[in-house]
């Protein structure tokens, strides 16, 4: 059972093999039109206008607010934040944050994290001259509680940590995480990267035990273009503004300017207003299909592809991460000793199979494996993947063995 | 068309020019970071002539094989005329278009020999 029906790329692209939903997912027919409907029947600025028009788009827009924060258990919309994507969401709470840390502050983050969620905290740190720990993962590919109580220390202001690996497809325990960096410094802040989380498992920010959380709508059926920020109301509320400019701004006068509240005060300039609406109807449509069905379709076919990856090469393929028998994100990245991950891309891509290649903005996380080269292909699955996708892979790979064996 | 072209497998898998010189005018080793493509090329320069030239290297089989290619056809030329190579030099010895995606690998060898040329020259002028 696969969802592919929904997502019309399928009627136009009908041989595509698309096995690279971490990078970015495929969008179904309900979000595009949403979208459309936005173009074509009221595509108004929001929170100016005082004709209907304006007034349907901020409404519709708002709403999004709503159901986002519905969708992972938060307290309310404002503490919802919209931004362009995750490395954005990112990126302010690095900038606002580290202006509000003393001089003698630490930042940690780990080893497994995307470059959106590393080089923001190393460059503040450098400039700041806070001192910078990457925290390494365990041979299981995990960031395990234990560990940390290592690394972290009562002047550890920041553990940002991702959710899930891009790479790996760790589950990480946050709220053991969480729990444990807390037992040492009780006012760290715990960021948490759910850009590959939030489209696979539910998220609920208050067990979560984190902070702050961000994620991208357009890894989760949703356009590009939009990404969220999550943050308790009065931290958001104690942090200086990111980026200056109009609807951010209470009133301004020749000596000062006064800023709205969290989190209009986050969100200067004309937003992704058609995006933002198109996400609403993203995150509608992952609630229409259910977390359980999604999770059985996606865990099947990932059970599947290990299998299948394992018993067709055998010791000629190292799966990253976790045992395949252990739940985890579907996703699987891998090297195969025929070839380079650049050239097993490329002789799958003449198949119209897409898999990324590459160190998946993940160089701290490939230099820790200690590859032959910091690399590795990967083939990531979503609710529109199925058993025959897996086997179109393995056909494609037995082909690249063939290519390249001397 | 298949880019695994016989000519592109057998460069990699039999890389011409492939070592260390005994006897050179300079050596540089350039990587791709991102991918982990790595080139350490020599080159023995003798009245302004590439007189041997050889490398190293290990990566994806487009990097490797443009490496073996480009040192067959620069072995003997004049550095003039070497200065010249593009990226249109790198295709037309691969024999295919490889796309925007691969040029960083295709070209990361022609990129280490202009390196070379222009620390060898830098060096002699310094000499003198």
């Amino acid at each position: 059972m696969s969802l592919k029906q929904d997502f019309p790329i399928f009627q136009n692209q009908p041989n595509m093999v698309y096995l690279d939903s971490t990078a970015t997912s495929l969008k179904p027919d309900k979000v595009i039109q949403k979208i459309l409907e936005y173009y074509q029947q009221y595509s108004a600025n929001v929170f100016r206008g005082l004709y209907p028009l304006s007034e349907r788009a901020t409404s519709e827009f708002e709403r999004v607010r709503e159901i986002t924060s519905a969708f992972i258990h938060a307290s309310g919309p404002d503490e919802i934040v919209f931004t362009r994507n995750t490395s954005e969401s990112l990126n302010l709470l690095a900038y606002t944050l580290c202006q509000t840390f003393p001089e003698d502050s630490e930042i940690a983050v780990t080893n497994m994290e995307h470059h959106s969620n590393f080089v923001p905290w190393q460059q503040k740190a450098i400039e700041k001259g806070f001192r910078f720990i990457s925290i390494p993962f365990d041979a299981q590919g995990r960031i395990s509680p234990e560990t940390l109580t290592r690394y972290i220390t009562p002047k550890t202001r920041v553990l940002a940590c991702t959710h899930i690996s891009n790479v790996l497809g760790t589950i990480n325990p946050i709220q053991e995480i969480s729990r444990a960096a807390k037992a040492i410094n009780p006012n760290i802040l715990i960021i948490v990267d759910a850009a590959q989380s939030a489209a696979h498992i539910p998220l609920q920010v208050q067990n979560l035990g984190c902070d702050f959380l961000a994620f991208s709508s357009h890894k989760m059926f949703g356009p590009t273009g939009v990404g969220v920020l999550w943050g308790k109301k009065d931290i958001l509320n104690s942090l200086p503004p990111f980026l200056y400019g109009g609807e951010m701004v209470e009133a301004v006068y020749e000596e000062k300017t006064i800023f709205k509240v969290a989190p209009h005060k986050f969100e200067a300039g004309t937003p992704a207003i058609g995006e933002v609406i198109g996400f609403g109807a993203a995150l509608e449509y992952i609630q229409s299909v259910g977390f359980e069905t999604i999770h059985e379709i996606e865990s099947s076919v990932t059970q599947y592809a290990g299998e299948r990856l394992k018993e067709v090469f055998g010791e000629n393929i190292v799966l990253f991460g976790p045992d395949i028998h252990i739940p985890r994100a579907p996703l699987f990245s891998f090297t195969l000793s025929a070839a380079h991950p650049h050239d097993i891309a490329q002789v799958l891509a003449e198949d119209d199979i897409c898999i990324r290649a590459g160190s998946h903005c993940t160089m701290p996380l490939h230099t820790q494996l200690r590859l032959d080269s910091p690399a590795s292909a990967r083939a990531s699955f979503s609710i529109y993947t199925e058993k025959k996708d897996i086997d179109a892979l393995i056909v494609g790979l037995q082909k690249v063995v063939k290519i390249f064996k001397k | 068309m298949n880019i695994y072209q016989e000519l592109i497998l057998d460069h990699y898998q039999n890389p011409r020019c492939h070592g260390k010189l005994s006897m050179q005018s300079g050596t540089f080793h350039l990587e791709n970071p991102s991918c982990g493509d790595i080139i350490d090329m020599q080159i023995l320069i003798r009245n302004n002539r590439i007189q041997d030239i050889a490398f190293e290297g290990k990566g994806c089989a487009i990097s490797q094989a443009s490496a073996s290619l480009l040192c067959e056809h620069a072995k003997g030329s004049r550095v003039e005329d070497i200065k010249q190579y593009d990226a249109h030099t790198i295709i037309e010895l691969l024999g295919i278009d490889i796309g925007p995606a691969r040029m960083k690998c295709a070209l990361l060898s022609l990129e280490t020999l202009h390196s070379l040329i222009r620390t060898a020259e830098n060096r002699s002028v310094s000499n003198k």
